[in-house]
């Protein structure tokens, strides 16, 4: 086999090794993938900032390539050689300028969604509330509207907006991410944190802990399961009628066992722990991060931990 | 008693991994083999008087350079532990804690007992050299920085095998990193290790800051300052602006372990933010530290090897101070998702990207400086174009990051890992061996191989491209960092495969480069000939190599940047002749054992405040440890007799010697 040959083969074999890498299964880009209006300001952000990235990295990487062949020192070479030309105040406007323009059009849209992310718009029907609180190394869901609460895994229904109120009990800070639904944000042992998550397809979505906090962090991994209002009614009211009841102790146990835990779900959980708990940690030195100025009606409890 | 010293010994030393028994055998096995090789050879008076006491920075440079290429080594090993335990799903080798140990300490290391040595060695050995000093402005303060960077590197890797590893992550935030959730003293052992070295990183760059602005031959203005030189000076202001931000949040994260305080511990009225936004105003800078000298090496090798001046000087240093000021607006966006407000957000998302501007005019710079030059390939040169495609991607994966929105994805993600990575490897260790193998004639007076060079090269680029690339897409993935375990279902499965193979290239690529050195030490043909490439532009080629302690027989006048290009290009001229130097003789600073003794010292110090934790008497030699400190700075306070001078007859000796007419 001629040379020439040999590298167009072997060419064609490390292409065809890195499509079937990149290709494999699309849909595990989940990043890539939103499925709810958050996820998808964050996708385009970073679509846009590819873009406007790449205006800039593919003309330098064409231009470093030519002139490495084009100047390289060998005999016979008649590209113009000129040691001493080491000023050009029109290029260096270009390429201070240029860059500017770009760091500008992308600081635009980052401030817009930055500012837009941080106020989503008024619903006339406040956001469904759901409290989320990492443990080591677990995570638990309160649904005060339903007054049920999960262990790793969380219901929600399809279609609306979702208020999660993130905290972590008696562990170091995590993050709550949720890939395909909202980013992430952190959970910080006596504060509570507010991530807007909304759903726009049913399904089971891949969330986890994002930020590292010890030995059991990397199975801190749970379901966000996404259904319409019926369906989720409907578990709902399934896990208030078969699930036993969170008592006091099993929160604790929950709390003070370092450990992972199984998938579990409760019919009930003592009023207020959340809140209570959020105090505890630490809570009161900070009442002004655990903010609830869009509380839903009739949640007087919630209320009460903002005076 | 038997019972007890079991006890003991199962506490303090780390028990129960047969990979550390093996670290302990060959700890041991080395230690006698280096104690036999120096008496049998009767080296020990060798080893104290020219390298122990030295004040001399290009030997405490040497020092700096030897210890960052074994701290590579054991942070390499570290990274390839990982890669392994990642390699396939359900892995085995290491287990949780393990595992977390050796992400902090290799994070640790790599940073700050790796990068920063390493830039050390190079401020050393060249800075000095291209201002036509004889040696820095406080050649004592030298030595001490560099015992307590060596005392505080060794304390941080003694908690492998005694007391346990940190295992909070590199920057130990808090409360992961305080007594409830890490008890045991393998967080002391991270705080003291880098506040110790950290001491030393602050005093270096006093030092060089000083020498830069006070010790340049005459004529040298500051705009005719070589471009590494510019770039040290950049970078020591921001040293001396963010290393006791570090003191201080290491100091607070004591007093909260010690004394039982509550700086960061939300319960008692202290908050964790405080300490995250602490340590990353001293941890964002802390990047700029290390990449502003790359850049410099990068000018310098750019503009000797395309044999043409450096384009857009001007713009080159204006380019630095602005990174050097903009690096200080930068620390926020380390936590987008904490909760911060949108305007904060937005202000730091903007003030992140706006860092991309200046660091892209140098790319446009050195383009345009090859660009009408002679691009020569030789080993430096070859750095550099490895340099310039992986810092440009890894610059636009940094803005894009920087996009707060965007962010809330990218956090703690592994496209995170690979942006950090592409930045600091791409753009910090590739300029750094770049400048290694231009300065490496000129201090030791002989070239490193080139057929092993470009083994190493293309091993370590290759290697880059195959371990990092993946991890981009492991990001897209929803792989999160720091996991030291996944299941099938995920998909993460050949990504993280590919990615293992990666690292194992560029480790080989590594072993390539101990190769080249040990081949070189041995075999390469010796010269003392000044300008080692024949291209030099700077002062330090207008001296032999390896130069004489004293640098400079006779210190330069200066007439303008690349100050030996011009020399040349004046010696072509028709009816030159050189001038007759006058000799004098030469003021030098004399040697010391203080700064090696105050180093031990705070070792002791720092040892015995870390194991306090698991024994209350290790508080005796915690504080005998802190006496011996203002022992040894009282001794320095009254020594008078520190300095001594050459006589002419001995610096004519040494030039004659080195093949120069005197």
């Amino acid at each position: 086999m001629s040379k020439q040959k040999l590298l167009r083969r072997s060419g064609f074999f490390i292409m065809a090794a890195l499509a079937m890498v990149l290709l494999s299964g699309c849909e595990q880009y989940i990043v890539l993938d939103p499925k709810g209006p958050v996820a998808e300001v964050e996708y385009r952000m970073i679509v846009i900032s590819t873009i406007l990235c790449a205006i800039v990295v593919i003309p330098v990487l064409a231009i470093f390539a030519y002139v490495v062949y084009r100047f390289r020192d060998k005999p016979g070479n008649n590209a113009p050689y000129a040691p001493h030309w080491d000023d050009n105040k029109v290029l260096e406007i270009i390429w201070w300028g240029v860059p500017i323009v770009i760091i500008g059009i992308l600081g635009y849209f980052t401030a817009r969604d930055t500012f837009a992310l941080a106020n989503p718009p008024k619903t006339e029907e406040p956001p469904m509330v759901i409290q989320a609180t990492s443990m080591d190394w677990k995570w638990v869901f309160h649904y005060p509207g339903q007054d049920i609460a999960t262990v790793n895994e969380v219901h929600m229904p399809v279609g609306k907006r979702v208020e999660f109120q993130v905290t972590a009990d008696n562990a170091p800070m995590n993050s709550f991410w949720v890939p395909q639904l909202a980013g992430q944000t952190y959970t910080m042992p006596g504060m509570a944190m507010k991530l807007g998550i909304q759903a726009n397809h049913a399904g089971e979505y891949f969330g986890s802990g994002a930020n590292f906090t010890g030995a059991g962090f990397a199975h801190m991994q749970f379901k966000v399961i996404a259904e319409d209002q019926a369906k989720f009614d409907q578990w709902a009211a399934n896990v208030k009628h078969t699930a036993p009841a969170m008592t006091r102790a099993d929160y604790d146990k929950l709390v003070t066992t370092k450990g992972l835990a199984d998938k579990k779900e409760y019919s009930s959980y003592p009023k207020g722990i959340f809140e209570e708990r959020v105090m505890e940690n630490g809570g009161d030195n900070h009442t002004g991060h655990f903010e609830h100025k869009e509380a839903t009606k009739g949640e007087k409890s919630q209320e009460s931990t903002n005076k | 008693m038997l019972e007890n010293i079991k006890t003991f010994a199962s506490t303090f030393f780390v028990t129960g991994d047969p990979m550390i028994y093996g670290a302990d055998v060959s700890i041991v096995l080395v230690s006698l083999a280096a104690l036999f090789v120096l008496t049998y050879f009767k080296k020990w008076g060798y080893v104290w008087r020219e390298w122990i006491t030295t004040v001399d920075h290009k030997k405490i440079g040497t020092m700096y350079f030897t210890a960052a290429l074994l701290m590579l080594f054991r942070g390499g090993v570290d990274a390839l532990l990982m890669r392994v335990q990642l390699a396939a799903p359900d892995m085995k080798l290491l287990h949780s804690e393990h595992y977390n140990e050796i992400f902090t300490t290799h994070g640790t290391i790599m940073i700050l007992f790796m990068a920063m040595p390493f830039m050390f060695a190079l401020f050393n050995w060249v800075v000095p050299l291209q201002i036509g000093a004889r040696d820095v402005a406080f050649p004592f303060l030298n030595s001490v920085s560099f015992w307590l960077f060596f005392f505080g590197a060794m304390l941080f890797n003694l908690s492998f095998v005694i007391g346990g590893s940190p295992d909070a992550g590199w920057l130990s935030y808090p409360p992961l990193s305080e007594n409830a959730f890490s008890h045991g003293p393998g967080q002391n052992f991270y705080i003291w290790g880098v506040q110790i070295s950290g001491i030393g990183s602050l005093a270096t760059g006093i030092n060089f800051l000083v020498t830069i602005l006070k010790m340049r031959a005459p004529g040298m203005k500051l705009m005719k300052m070589p471009m590494f030189t510019w770039s040290v000076l950049a970078a020591c202001i921001i040293i001396i602006f963010a290393f006791p931000v570090l003191t201080i949040s290491l100091a607070l994260l004591f007093m909260d372990r010690f004394f039982g305080a509550h700086f960061f511990t939300i319960d008692g009225g202290g908050n964790p933010m405080m300490y995250v936004n602490l340590i990353w105003m001293w941890g964002h800078p802390e990047v700029y530290i290390v990449v502003l000298p790359a850049f410099g090496i990068l000018s310098e090798v750019v503009s000797t090897f395309s044999k043409k001046s450096i384009f857009g000087y001007k713009s080159m240093v204006f380019a630095m101070m602005v990174i050097s000021v903009v690096s200080y607006f930068t620390w926020v966006h380390h936590f987008f998702t904490m909760g911060a407000g949108a305007d904060v957000n937005t202000f730091f998302a903007i003030s992140t990207m706006a860092i991309a501007i200046p660091t892209g005019v140098k790319v446009f710079n050195w383009l345009f400086t090859m660009f009408r030059g002679r691009i020569e390939v030789s080993q430096p040169m070859l750095w550099v174009m490895g340099f310039i495609p992986c810092f440009v991607v890894g610059g636009a994966t940094g803005v894009m990051l920087a996009v707060a929105p965007a962010d809330y994805q990218y956090h703690n993600s592994y496209f995170l890992v690979a942006h950090f990575h592409q930045t600091l490897i791409g753009g910090v260790v590739f300029p750094y061996l770049a400048g290694l193998y231009y300065w490496w004639p000129k201090i030791f007076g002989f070239k490193l191989n080139d057929r092993l060079g470009k083994w190493a090269f293309w091993l370590w680029n290759i290697g880059f491209y195959v371990c990092f690339m993946p991890q981009y897409a492991l990001g897209f993935m929803g792989m999160t960092r720091r996991l030291y375990t996944y299941g099938w279902d995920m998909g993460w499965a050949p990504l993280n495969m590919v990615s293992t193979v990666g690292a194992f290239l560029m480790g080989v690529g590594f072993l390539f480069q101990g190769w080249q050195i040990i081949h070189g030490i041995l075999y390469a043909e010796r010269s003392n000939a000044t300008d080692s490439w024949g291209t030099g532009r700077s002062l330090e080629w207008s001296i032999p190599s390896p130069p004489p302690v004293y640098n400079f027989a006779v210190v330069p006048q200066v007439k303008g940047f690349d100050d030996w290009y011009l020399t040349k290009e004046e010696m072509k001229k028709p009816g030159y002749k050189a001038e007759k130097p006058q000799l004098e003789s030469i003021h030098m600073p004399k040697n010391s054992g203080i700064p090696f003794v105050m180093g031990a010292c705070w070792f002791l110090a720092g040892f015995g405040l870390t194991m306090e934790t698991a024994f209350s008497w290790m508080i005796v030699p915690g504080v005998i440890g802190l006496i011996g400190v203002g022992l040894c700075m009282f001794a320095r306070s009254f020594s008078y007799d520190t300095d001594y001078y050459i006589p002419v007859d001995e610096v004519k000796r040494t030039e004659a010697s080195l093949g120069r007419v005197v």
